[in-house]
């Protein structure tokens, strides 16, 4: 009885907005109080908002507080650039990642860490790979053309991706140190464990404004729905559009990257999963994807830690061994409805 | 008014020109039918008149911003496009998309105007089906009434009654004749040749990106226009029932 009474009251989007809002604040409080340190609800709590806790304070808001807030932000960067990829492209499997950026972000950093910068300064491997990033996109845009088609874009992708990816196998073929050469290996995986405030300050601007970028584009994406050539018409201003789409997307996921390493799938499921729930309209699918990429983030951050919690399980590993079963059943289901 | 002037228009692709030199007014109360055979031009001199492909020469429609250009002209591509499983009444929505601003919520006469054009293409009981479900002929409507939607003081429209059966082509001849009532302007290229000498006020024979007739329906489609623009000859007729139009049979 009562959900139809909300639905009434609030519409159904009202009720996905509160939901998933309430589920990456559950999540980011669960996240906070998960670790190898045993402490109360109530000390951790306290020690976090006071900074009186001693050593748990130091825990609290230096370990545990960055990378939930991590989880936060780059979840929610993640669902966002992959709704906005796929409405752009208007391909429900168009993934962030197809543009080049997070495989030049991560040859840049390791580079990185192949050079011995990263052992050097801390800052050495964030700062790289966003440089990788930059360099990336920008040589996607010059390939693509900026007046190109979308067609364009994805074959200039797939080329600086296909191309970063063996650079990045070259460095790891040549590395000297089998050392250095499990450190890119594992770095590649993805993971939130271990960063610090600085990474959080890092990649905030990054995020922030290219996510401010990729949520200006619901009007468009809608407009996008009837085509190119209609939205256009319908005073869409396409090339503006498409540059938006493309340093939006660089600068989210090139910050990710650089803080967190690869973490894939994100992008890819989310806007999939939550695309019936706001009724197919991509510009709505914006805000959801962003909302649900935290959600998937901060859980599978969670399970990383409580299933094996003594043997450093990769977040890309996690996001990847529960986003491809939930993309095989997406495509069952869509098989089943004949699309 | 002027809702259209093209003046010297001139399209080329490669070395080659597409267009050349059209000349072309477009009044208020008119239905602008454009006819010509495959190839002749008729999507490039409508995509070229709406500034969305470069050409020489001048048009009104394209010397505007792409806003302005949204509120003056509302086009259906021949592309039945809908990418996302919609439903109905968003795809129709998406027509009030120029005159709102982004962000902005949906005002009463937004509604007012997507409920006009839902009725006036019979689409009230598709409302709120995923519009990717419907037969092509219901999307071509649908999307007829998403261009009707964005209320544009000009419509112009590439072959919005293909694959359409005889009660739905006369129902969208019918809508546009009404929108030209209300003191609006419609283009529409067209392939078939008695549904355009029925229902629209004047024809543009368009013959190798050149404009071979311009004029009334029984004065453009003339026997000897019909056989060396189309390479058919027709049965033609000022009736009781009005000009009819039948092509018959090949020249050759």
């Amino acid at each position: 009885m009562l959900a139809p009474f909300w639905a009434l009251l609030m519409g159904r989007s009202a009720i996905l907005a509160l939901g998933l809002i309430g589920l990456v604040l559950g999540l980011f409080v669960v996240s906070l109080l998960i670790g190898p340190s045993t402490a109360s609800v109530g000390d951790s709590t306290n020690a976090l908002i006071t900074g009186q806790g001693g050593p748990l304070s130091v825990v609290m808001r230096e370990i545990r507080l960055p990378r939930a807030l991590l989880g936060v932000l780059i979840g929610g960067s993640l669902g966002l650039s992959g709704a906005a990829m796929q409405g752009y492209l208007r391909n429900p499997l168009a993934d962030p990642g197809l543009i080049g950026v997070s495989g030049s972000a991560a040859l840049g950093a390791v580079l990185a860490i192949q050079t011995g910068l990263a052992a050097i300064a801390a800052l050495a491997l964030p700062v790289m790979a966003l440089g990788g990033a930059l360099l990336g996109v920008l040589l996607v845009v010059l390939l693509a053309g900026p007046r190109g088609t979308s067609l364009a874009l994805i074959l200039a992708g797939i080329a600086i991706s296909a191309f970063a990816a063996a650079l990045t196998s070259l460095v790891l073929n040549l590395s000297p140190n089998p050392y250095a050469a499990n450190e890119i290996v594992f770095w590649m995986m993805g993971s939130l464990a271990d960063r610090s405030m600085t990474h959080v300050w890092i990649a905030l601007p990054f995020l922030l404004g290219g996510g401010l970028l990729l949520g200006s584009l619901g009007r468009g994406l809608d407009a996008l729905t009837l085509g190119e050539d209609a939205a256009e018409a319908m005073g869409i201003n396409l090339l503006r559009l498409r540059l938006t789409v493309i340093l939006g997307t660089a600068a989210v996921v090139g910050a990710s990257t650089a803080v967190a390493g690869a973490i894939g799938f994100v992008g890819l499921v989310m806007p999939h999963l939550l695309r019936g729930f706001v009724g197919s309209r991509p510009g709505a699918l914006l805000w959801a994807a962003t909302l649900g990429g935290a959600a998937m983030i901060l859980a599978s951050d969670i399970l990383v830690r409580l299933v094996v919690p003594d043997r450093d399980l990769k977040l890309g590993v996690v996001t990847a061994l529960v986003g491809a079963p939930l993309f095989l059943h997406l495509i069952y289901r869509t098989r089943k409805e004949g699309v | 008014m002027m809702l259209l002037s093209l003046h010297n228009l001139s399209v080329k692709r490669g070395r080659k020109r597409v267009i050349s030199e059209v000349d072309l007014t477009l009044g208020q109360g008119e239905v602008v039918g454009l006819v010509g055979p495959n190839g002749a031009g008729k999507t490039t001199l409508m995509r070229a008149a709406l500034g969305l492909i470069p050409a020489d020469g001048q048009s009104s429609l394209a010397a505007l911003s792409a806003r302005a250009r949204g509120k003056a002209v509302a086009w259906m591509p021949q592309s039945r496009e809908i990418a996302w499983s919609v439903t109905v009444e968003t795809v129709i929505r998406l027509g009030r998309t120029p005159h709102l601003r982004a962000g902005q919520k949906q005002r009463p006469e937004d509604q007012a105007a997507v409920d006009r054009a839902i009725e006036q293409m019979g689409l009230d009981r598709f409302r709120d089906r995923p519009a990717t479900q419907l037969s092509g002929g219901e999307q071509a409507r649908v999307l007829i009434a998403r261009s009707l939607a964005q209320e544009a003081p000009l419509l112009i429209a590439d072959e919005p009654t293909a694959g359409l059966d005889p009660a739905h082509q006369i129902a969208a001849m019918r809508s546009f004749t009404q929108a030209a009532a209300q003191g609006r302007g419609v283009l529409v290229s067209l392939h078939d040749l008695g549904l355009a000498a029925r229902h629209c006020t004047r024809l543009i024979v368009l013959h190798n990106g050149k404009i071979a007739a311009d004029g009334l329906p029984q004065d453009t489609l003339t026997p000897s226009i019909v056989k060396t623009v189309f390479g058919i000859t027709a049965f033609s007729q000022i009736t009781d029932k009005g000009f009819v139009f039948q092509a018959l049979d090949l020249t050759s």
